[in-house]
């Protein structure tokens, strides 16, 4: 259930649905999100959904704050089924060209990078929401000795492929973007391929993805 | 057949038009033009339908041969530039209509005390679009000409030219402000007593590392008093963000959908058009203002563009 519903600027709804990161309180998000997505609600331009907290966007000329809240107190919410999850096997290679912030992560956790990258790698990640650029998976949850807050700079620059840690969270970024994240390696795989017009996304909410560990070589030789 | 030729591309020169929406859910942000405004007078005082694609370009302007039949061109915003033609040199005035012939040059020299300008032609640019719009966004490589700014050399075909040849002019200056009315956000008292005030006292400055994505700000810095981060939520254009540096950095058309840094608050719609055009180095003020008050200088916006285009002469 939505706690409370406020503004967010002038053409924008914020529904908290709590404070927490759990599959529970992520699924009615979601099923807000598809509900809302399926009864095409006229006025409203995009939907956000994420951990906790889902954005309505909405055309400020067709549409108000007042008017819109009303509407979204008086939905009905359809429990929809929630597509089947897939198991997807992404590489990652963690030479020292690619891991930008081991030396960060080290300091941080006080952990050796062979402990880190072994601790890493033995879990497997639920996918919470996708977003922030085009296909980025936002994974979880981290072993607890390995979280870590963002970068206080984020950088101007993480290139494509790159897989970054913050909190319980792990992301891929799928193409060059400015982030916060502390980069530990780098993936050859296309996450998001953008000629496809129906289903870009490699990965979606609801998915299991497995980190598995490649060499330099592996990894130039990828996509040969 | 009718063409530009792209003698020089300029620095960020793209096509852009409404946006997409309906795509944040897989992070995909709306893009569209930067100005609206100044995008809906170039498409209109070339008498096509508003929502066309034109080009965008930032700071330097692309250079630009015609060959074909004549069209008539208009360029927005505050904008210098000149038509080379064959027996003389034209220094252009924005707003106003001008026909170019097979083997004329469009010189866009640069925008003057702003950013953004606009290209629009009495005719369609021959473009594919995806996901509903021909919107560029060069970070994710999404919409026309493969998602690429438009490079050196480069040629684009132009189908459909509109017969209706107008010979329409506006007669507008684009105003600068330094005052950008913002509401506050979702996370406002994450901020110190001391920071809320620097917030919507003090002056900053826009950064050098500010473009379609987002613009960064720099000068006092505003502390946090609960949490530099938060849980990772959706974004829209317009949210001010505070990271642990304490330097506001502003979502553009472009922005990533999500982000986990607490949000101080939201630029209105009213005045997006105006920050947007703030060029590195400009001086900022932020002032504090109510929804309703945002929803009605919305409106008075929307009405003061129609007013525009009614009195195109």
């Amino acid at each position: 259930m939505i706690k409370n519903i406020s503004n967010l600027g002038d053409a924008a709804l914020y529904c908290d649905f709590g404070v927490g990161v759990n599959k529970e309180t992520n699924s009615e998000v979601i099923k807000y999100f598809w509900s809302l997505k399926k009864k095409e609600v006229q006025g409203i331009t995009n939907l956000t959904p994420s951990y906790n907290k889902l954005i309505i966007s909405f055309d400020l000329k067709k549409t108000n704050f007042k008017d819109m809240k009303k509407k979204i107190e008086n939905l009905v919410i359809n429990d929809t089924k929630s597509e089947l999850s897939k198991k997807i096997q992404i590489p990652i290679c963690c030479a020292d060209e690619f891991s930008l912030d081991i030396k960060r992560l080290e300091e941080k956790l006080s952990m050796k990078r062979e402990r880190i990258y072994e601790n890493f790698f033995k879990k497997e990640y639920f996918c919470y929401m996708t977003g922030f650029i085009a296909g980025m998976p936002f994974l979880g949850d981290l072993d607890k000795t390995m979280r870590v807050n963002r970068l206080e700079t984020p950088r101007v620059k993480v290139p494509k492929g790159s897989v970054g840690l913050t909190e319980q969270f792990v992301n891929v970024y799928t193409s060059e973007s400015p982030g916060g994240w502390n980069i530990i390696g780098n993936t050859p795989l296309e996450i998001f391929d953008n000629s496809k017009e129906e289903s870009p996304n490699l990965i979606s909410p609801g998915d299991i993805v497995i980190f598995e560990k490649i060499s330099l070589s592996d990894y130039k030789n990828f996509n040969e | 057949m009718n063409r530009f030729e792209i003698i020089r591309a300029g620095i960020n020169t793209t096509f852009q038009d409404d946006g997409r929406n309906h795509l944040y859910h897989i992070g995909i942000p709306i893009s569209g033009v930067m100005d609206k405004r100044n995008y809906i007078l170039a498409n209109s005082l070339v008498g096509n339908k508003i929502d066309k694609p034109v080009i965008e370009f930032a700071y330097q302007g692309p250079l630009i041969k015609y060959k074909g039949h004549k069209i008539n061109i208009v360029i927005t915003g505050d904008v210098i530039f000149k038509l080379i033609k064959k027996e003389s040199v034209i220094e252009g005035n924005c707003y106003e209509n001008y026909i170019i012939e097979d083997g004329d040059q469009i010189d866009i020299v640069s925008t003057n005390k702003s950013v953004y300008g606009y290209l629009a032609i009495s005719a369609e640019f021959d473009l594919k679009s995806q996901w509903g719009s021909c919107s560029i966004n060069t970070k994710a490589n999404i919409g026309s000409n493969n998602g690429k700014k438009l490079q050196n050399n480069q040629k684009i075909d132009i189908l459909n030219i509109n017969s209706n040849q107008v010979k329409k002019k506006l007669d507008y200056i684009n105003t600068r402000i330094d005052r950008i009315r913002v509401i506050k956000g979702t996370n406002f008292d994450y901020f110190s007593d001391e920071g809320k005030k620097i917030f919507f006292d003090k002056e900053f400055t826009v950064s050098k590392l500010s473009d379609r994505m987002g613009m960064r700000l720099e000068g006092p810095k505003i502390k946090n008093i609960v949490d530099t981060n938060i849980r990772s939520e959706g974004l829209i254009k317009g949210v001010i963000q505070i990271p642990a540096d304490g330097n506001p950095i502003i979502m553009l058309s472009d922005h990533g959908t999500i982000g986990g840094y607490p949000k101080i608050g939201v630029i209105i719609s009213a005045d997006y058009d105006k920050l947007v055009q703030l060029s590195p180095g400009s001086k900022i003020k932020f002032q504090e203002i109510e929804l309703s008050d945002a929803e009605t200088l919305f409106k008075l916006y929307e009405i003061e563009t129609q007013n525009l285009i009614s009195q195109f002469k």
